[in-house]
């Protein structure tokens, strides 16, 4: 691809979005709103599996931490803008720093496993602790978000806050993707041990980079709240975790903007197949994983975006 | 600042097969330590043990004045010890280029989020040194065998080792390449203390100060190249007993 | 300390019964995992079909026939699956732990919905068979009659287990393949035939175990999900591939899902993560890991 081509098409793709609610009925901009914020539990998932090469099951637990802490700050404290989105953003941190040094003292699929199990494990947690999540039946009636002492409430105010709020959280992994330490994390995922030879304690790098991607959970989780409003445990459970790691794959495991579009296109599939699936959702998931598995002939992993120097 | 290496009763088991059985190796500072052997004779976990990717049995492990004995590969690596492994273990989905960059940033740069346009000069100096010179955004996917081995010699260097460990670096080379690898060793910084496993013979006699011959896991002989070559108990252990004939016979000019 | 256990030998012995329920269904996991190097996520789906079969065939009214067809028609529904899952890996031998992982968590996600499509959401009871269904006095405490059967059944499996792997051919081959499986595939026993073989095994257990536990989970959807964490939280801590290692693993499990929920109620679940995080910080392996990886 020329270089005018490449660096022209986040430009356009970043106006488009950017112009979206002037286009799009209420209906698609709220929904383009849902993409961006499962786009960027995605591409929080995708610097973990792509790019450092940690397969993770469990990433909706810090996208459910993130949700439950907003929601409840609004309910609670207060709706002011950006406190409930940092509140989430710590949340998701604390709750990865926390979990992510048992994970990543894992190999392999011990730590596929691990993951599987703190996700649940928080899942129940988020279940059962009633006074903070509203149990089984959720945390609703989440106030809205106010900016300036005014809640954003209309469709369009409503997406450009969450686009504002996803450039942000899209800029730190891009950020992250770009930087030398980034580029210790391809070289982790390529050869850990080489990487050990070197002289880099692999295992901090590992832990550092499972809490960002965690503390970019927890934002989107944030974003979520204020945009649903509401957040039950189904939202942030394994279905969750399981759809985002889909996106990622599809848009390529190393690239951020391809889990980005992945997760679009699983939130649209859903949300057009949602009403005829009648609940059994994860039927179709089902199939979509056996396929992709048995279609991609250098594996779920092998595909990365290649970075000219 | 050179270093030494001294390993003392240096051992190592796997169940019941003793590979390296109470070695001692004395290797001086800048000096070209060689390795040789049999197939079998624990050379390649010796240098494990060296590098920490193993752990001793039993024995210590020196560099310098530091007992380096239980510490960890990423410690070692820290204190100068880097090698090169008999199979070019690289980094295949990143360009020539990042594999040396990895290695620099580790020594020269601060890890942190900002790129640091500062060190791609020490990564093509590395490269041209190495015989890479022009390959830098080829990914190692597309390098030859050969080009795989220099360039993992030039990530080992890019690392600015006291120490240098080399596992057979001619393996797999044909006599030209080999002999460019020859002219690369030579080139090493005197401050850089090298000891490297090798079975070519013409390549361990032109480029090594010492030789140590391991054959079972145990010493067999410490000593310069022509007291190796003149021994006959080397001898024996290449070729089994009652034979007579010469083990190391002079190379026609090619 | 005496007072406090016995109130709490009933949790005690219920920790023991779930222990050998997991241990009939983790055995399976393990060896799969640890010969084949094949993580098997959709174990937990045929632990539920397993008990959707006790329901389906005994109900809330069974009979010992009724029992004794459902653990008959359980084993072989687990027997087919299993050679289906080998199978569907097949092709995925060379390829990532992710890719196979993702393969089994897709068939899992697909059978837990076609049984949630087949027999609806609600929770569904299965009692024990007639003479299990009472209690038994142990201590001055009234105890289930059928979870004492489920420990002496999972004492005399592992004890049969034991037997197997150690005194016969067939141990011998799965131990070797679990430290070292090409070794086993050079000296001419195909591993093809193995892996078909551990699969089917595996799974017919979990099936059964699903039978077993009709009386204790009983059937609904996402029991799955719950018994194959369990389950995996079982292999991580008794180390792949080791016999010695589910069960010890499953015990302590069966003590943490019972006595840890009586004794601290819903924070047992922070238990269930601290176990799998002090022995993952001593021994990363596993308690017993069966192969010199």
């Amino acid at each position: 691809m020329t270089r005018v081509v490449r660096t022209g098409m986040p430009v356009v793709a970043w106006l488009a979005l950017a112009a979206a609610p002037v286009f799009l009925a209420p209906y698609a901009t709220t929904t383009l709103a849902r993409m961006l914020v499962f786009g960027l539990l995605a591409a929080s998932l995708a610097l973990l599996v792509g790019v450092t090469g940690l397969p993770s099951l469990g990433h909706a637990a810090y996208f459910g931490a993130g949700a439950y802490a907003a929601g409840w700050f609004a309910k609670n404290v207060s709706t002011t803008a950006p406190l409930s989105l940092l509140i989430a953003a710590a949340t998701g941190g604390v709750v990865a720093a926390a979990t992510g040094w048992v994970a990543v003292r894992a190999r392999g699929v011990f730590f596929l496993v691990l993951t599987l199990a703190i996700g649940e494990i928080v899942l129940q947690v988020a279940e059962v602790w009633e006074s903070m999540t509203g149990g089984s039946n959720g945390l609703y009636g989440i106030p809205a978000t106010t900016i300036g002492g005014e809640p954003v409430v209309h469709p369009a105010y409503l997406y450009w806050f969450v686009l504002a709020v996803f450039a942000v959280g899209f800029a730190v992994l891009w950020l992250v993707v770009r930087s030398p330490y980034g580029t210790a994390l391809r070289g982790i995922h390529d050869n850990e041990p080489r990487m050990r030879a070197i002289g880099y304690p692999t295992a901090l790098y590992k832990y550092t980079v499972f809490v960002i991607a965690g503390t970019v959970a927890g934002l989107a989780g944030g974003l979520f709240a204020v945009q649903q409003r509401l957040v039950t445990p189904a939202d942030v459970g394994f279905t969750t975790a399981a759809l985002a790691l889909l996106a990622v794959i599809i848009g390529g495991a190393g690239s951020l903007w391809g889990a980005c579009a992945g997760a679009g296109l699983v939130i649209l599939v859903r949300d057009s197949l949602g009403p005829t699936l009648d609940g059994h959702g994860p039927l179709v998931l089902g199939v979509v994983f056996v396929l992709v598995v048995y279609l991609m002939p250098r594996g779920v992993a092998g595909i990365r975006l290649r970075r000219a120097s | 600042m050179t270093v030494s290496l001294t390993c003392t009763g240096l051992s190592r088991s796997f169940g019941a097969l003793k590979a390296v059985d109470d070695v001692d190796l004395a290797v001086a500072p800048g000096s070209r330590h060689a390795l040789i052997g049999p197939n079998g004779a624990g050379k390649t976990t010796l240098m494990h043990l060296i590098t920490g990717a193993l752990r001793a049995g039993a024995g210590s492990v020196r560099l310098g004045d530091e007992d380096i004995t239980t510490l960890s590969v990423v410690r070692r690596a820290r204190l100068g010890i880097s090698q090169t492994m008999q199979h070019a273990s690289l980094f295949p989905t990143m360009s020539t280029s990042d594999n040396v960059l990895l290695a620099v940033q580790r020594r020269h740069g601060r890890i942190g989020l900002w790129p640091q346009r500062a060190l791609r000069g020490r990564v093509e100096t590395l490269l041209d040194r190495t015989g890479l010179a022009g390959r830098g955004d080829v990914l190692v996917a597309s390098l030859s065998h050969g080009e795989r081995k220099q360039l993992e010699l030039a990530v080992a260097l890019a690392c600015e080792p006291r120490l240098l460990l080399l596992d057979e670096p001619a393996a797999g080379m044909s006599p030209a390449e080999s002999a460019r690898l020859a002219e690369l060793v030579e080139e090493l910084p005197a401050d850089v203390t090298v000891v490297f496993v090798e079975h070519d013979l013409d390549l361990v006699f032109r480029l090594a100060t010492t030789v140590t011959v391991l054959h079972l896991g145990r010493v067999l002989l410490t000593g310069s190249p022509e007291e190796v070559r003149a021994s006959e108990a080397v001898r024996e252990a290449y070729l089994g007993s009652g034979r007579d004939e010469p083990l190391f016979v002079e190379r026609a000019e090619a | 300390m005496g007072a406090w256990f016995d109130a709490n030998l009933v949790s005690v012995l219920n920790g023991v019964a779930i222990g050998c329920l997991l241990f009939i269904l983790a055995i399976g996991l393990s060896l799969v995992f640890g010969m084949m190097d094949v993580l098997n996520l959709a174990h937990g789906a045929t632990f539920l079909v397993g008990a959707y079969t006790g329901w389906v065939v005994g109900g809330t009214d069974p009979t010992w026939a009724t029992f004794l067809l459902a653990l008959a028609v359980a084993l072989g529904i687990g027997l087919l699956v299993g050679a289906g899952m080998s199978l569907l890996t097949e092709p995925l031998r060379r390829r990532s732990h992710l890719d196979q992982a993702l393969l089994t968590l897709g068939v899992a996600l697909i059978v837990a919905e076609l049984l949630s499509i087949a027999f609806g959401n609600d929770v569904q009871a299965v009692d024990a068979p007639p003479g299990l269904d009472g209690t038994v006095t142990l201590l001055g405490s009234a105890y289930p009659t059928y979870r004492l059967v489920l420990i002496v059944v999972g004492a005399v499996f592992a004890v049969v287990l034991w037997a197997l792997m150690s005194r016969t051919m067939i141990g011998t081959v799965i131990r070797a393949t679990v430290a070292d499986r090409d070794m086993v595939s050079a000296i001419g026993i195909d591993n093809r035939k193995v892996k078909l073989a551990v699969f089917a095994a595996g799974s017919a257990l979990a099936a059964v175990a699903g039978v077993l536990g009709g009386p204790i989970y009983g059937a609904r959807p996402g029991l799955d999900s719950t018994v194959l964490i369990l389950a995996l939280v079982v292999v991580v801590i008794g180390g792949l591939g080791s016999v010695r290692g589910a069960l010890v693993g499953a015990l302590v499990i069966g003590q943490i899902e019972s006595l840890g929920r009586a004794v601290l109620a819903d924070a047992a679940s922070f238990l269930l993560f601290g176990a799998l995080a002090v022995v993952l910080v001593l021994r990363p392996q596993g308690l017993f890991a069966g192969a010199a990886r």
